[in-house]
């Protein structure tokens, strides 16, 4: 898609985000910081679905919101197509943006609701001054495989697995290189989970996309990615990929991990 | 995927039809009480003071709800008040409205300083009593319309900007936000296009309540005869009026009072009807 050389289409160097910690904040003066990543270094190749794992707390979903600059680093290097975008203005991120996009845990949350769908789809397109927002957002829908009709609905009528599916719409219909996709289907049941999982492969095979997957499930991960990033407390503690790390995970924190995913039978290990 | 959701014809809530209805009779009544009044507000016939209304013992024909101790029509009076009831209400009201919404929304979106100096504004505004601050307010403007506006909105801003700040603090947490600025929108941009929908019911409801208030508040500045110039009707001063002769005409005080107390009510049930039929999330 991009006519730029680099072979990786993120560049990680020594990240480190740290947010003021409220909750210790004094009465006078300003609030301690509260370091969460703590200098990550990794790449992100274009065309890979990696998988970015860890427990809660672990700095997962901020190092997702640092790759699309929700958040801005306080240290180290964010390079997207070899641009530096760590400390991007606003207004000079503004043509990128449509190159990186995000999918969200809880569509409930994500889509306005009291916005209809079609315009939900539409907003993103015509903000980067797309011709015919309304069309492209109707083969956005196309895309995710829900009818035409919706784009009238608002999103409280429909139901998880087709919420999620619109927010999957809405990330697409920019045409980006890169998705983040945050727990987007811990918040759905088991079959709407795969539907959506399925939905996503097909798309990043489709569009050649770059996708960046975080999850807390393990089991959900080896499905989807081709590589795995282990994160632990704001560190990398292993990044490997896919087979390698579940047939010989390096890290003690993985093979916990490991040991925590549910298992049909329990007397099989994972081969 | 087709379902018997959009089919669904929802009916209009009762209580927006009353109140709606009686708000427009009474915006009716506002314009054309020159021609529907029986007769002139401000006649006086000293031959025919506090004459009953008319299905009581004593009654004159012509004078369907009584005459006060000044010989003047009730109805009348009552039709002429409807004028600047419905003014106070609709310009105190949505300037209020205006003021304090945006002053909230700017507060509980963007944070920071801009909240720092709005909320510590609010919490200063609401330590002053507000009949007092009101009184305070005529006595330094002095009275007429234009005044009665102006006290209403200073004191009653902080109503909306307390309220909508809230609210848009708990939308402004929302993922939908983050999502915005992912696409790409500017902070006011959002503001205006995702946040002020979220908070569009409240200030409706808001809105409605405060032009009840707005019309208390008038009769309050009335009674305490800091309204508009004597001579001219309003339900207020017709009250205060009357009190003086509860023991000899009660509906001198009675008909004006019930007509604030209907109005006021119907305002506060129009925002909620309003709400409940045109909000798509609760539809």
């Amino acid at each position: 898609m991009s006519e730029s050389y680099a072979p990786n289409l993120y560049q990680i160097d020594n990240l480190r985000l740290s947010l003021a910690d409220m909750t210790k904040k004094p009465l006078v003066g300003a609030a301690p910081r509260l370091e969460i990543l703590k200098g990550l270094s990794f790449t992100i190749p274009k065309g890979e679905i990696l998988g970015i794992v860890g427990g809660s707390g672990s700095g997962k979903s901020t190092l997702g919101r640092a790759l699309v600059r929700l958040l801005e680093p306080s240290g180290g290097s964010i390079k997207f197509d070899g641009k530096d975008i760590t400390h991007l203005p606003e207004t000079d991120l503004h043509p990128l943006r449509r190159r990186f996009q995000m999918i969200f845990q809880d569509p409930m949350s994500s889509l306005n609701p009291r916005h209809r769908v079609g315009a939900i789809i539409a907003a993103p397109l015509s903000l980067h001054g797309l011709s015919n927002p309304r069309q492209r957002a109707l083969e956005a829908l196309d895309h995710v495989g829900l009818p035409r009709g919706f784009a009238t609905r608002y999103p409280h009528e429909l139901s998880g697995g087709q919420r999620q599916r619109i927010g999957i719409a809405r990330a697409i219909a920019l045409k980006p290189d890169f998705i983040l996709a945050d727990e987007i289907v811990s918040g759905l049941d088991v079959s709407s989970q795969a539907q959506v999982l399925n939905l996503l492969e097909t798309l990043v095979k489709d569009l050649g996309l770059t996708l960046a997957f975080i999850s807390h499930d393990l089991s959900v991960i080896r499905r989807l990615c081709t590589r795995i990033l282990v994160l632990h407390r704001g560190e990398i503690v292993e990044n490997a990929a896919t087979p390698a790390l579940f047939a010989n995970p390096q890290a003690s924190y993985t093979r916990d991990l490991l040991d925590a995913i549910p298992l049909p039978d329990p007397k099989q290990v994972w081969a | 995927m087709l379902d018997g959701r959009s089919q669904i014809k929802r009916k209009l809530p009762p209580r927006l039809i009353l109140s709606a209805g009686w708000l427009i009779l009474l915006g009716a009544a506002a314009m054309l009480a020159p021609w529907i009044a029986p007769k002139d507000p401000l006649a006086q016939d000293l031959f025919l003071g506090q004459l009953p209304p008319a299905w009581v013992q004593g009654h004159e024909p012509g004078y369907l709800l009584g005459t006060d101790s000044l010989g003047r029509d009730v109805l009348s009076r009552i039709l002429y008040g409807t004028r600047l009831a419905l003014t106070v209400a609709l310009l105190a009201g949505s300037i209020t409205c205006i003021i304090g919404a945006t002053l909230g929304l700017l507060a509980g979106f963007l944070r920071g300083w801009v909240d720092i100096m709005i909320s510590r504004a609010i919490d200063i505004w609401m330590a002053f009593p507000p009949v007092l601050f009101s009184i305070l307010l005529i006595a330094v403007l002095g009275p007429g319309l234009t005044s009665i506006i102006i006290a209403i909105v200073v004191i009653d801003w902080t109503r909306f900007a307390r309220v909508i700040r809230a609210e848009a603090m708990t939308q402004g947490a929302m993922d939908y936000v983050a999502s915005a600025q992912v696409a790409g929108r500017t902070r006011l941009s959002t503001m205006f296009t995702e946040i002020l929908p979220n908070v569009l019911p409240t200030i409706t409801v808001l809105l409605t309540l405060e032009m009840g208030i707005a019309i208390i508040v008038e009769a309050i500045l009335s009674f305490v005869n800091l309204s508009i110039s004597t001579d001219d009707p309003t339900w207020g001063g017709m009250i205060a009026e009357g009190r003086t002769s509860i023991h000899q005409a009660w509906w001198v005080l009675v008909f004006p009072l019930i007509t604030l107390f209907l109005t006021v009510l119907s305002f506060s049930q129009l925002g909620e009807g309003l709400k409940d039929r045109f909000d798509p999330v609760l539809r």
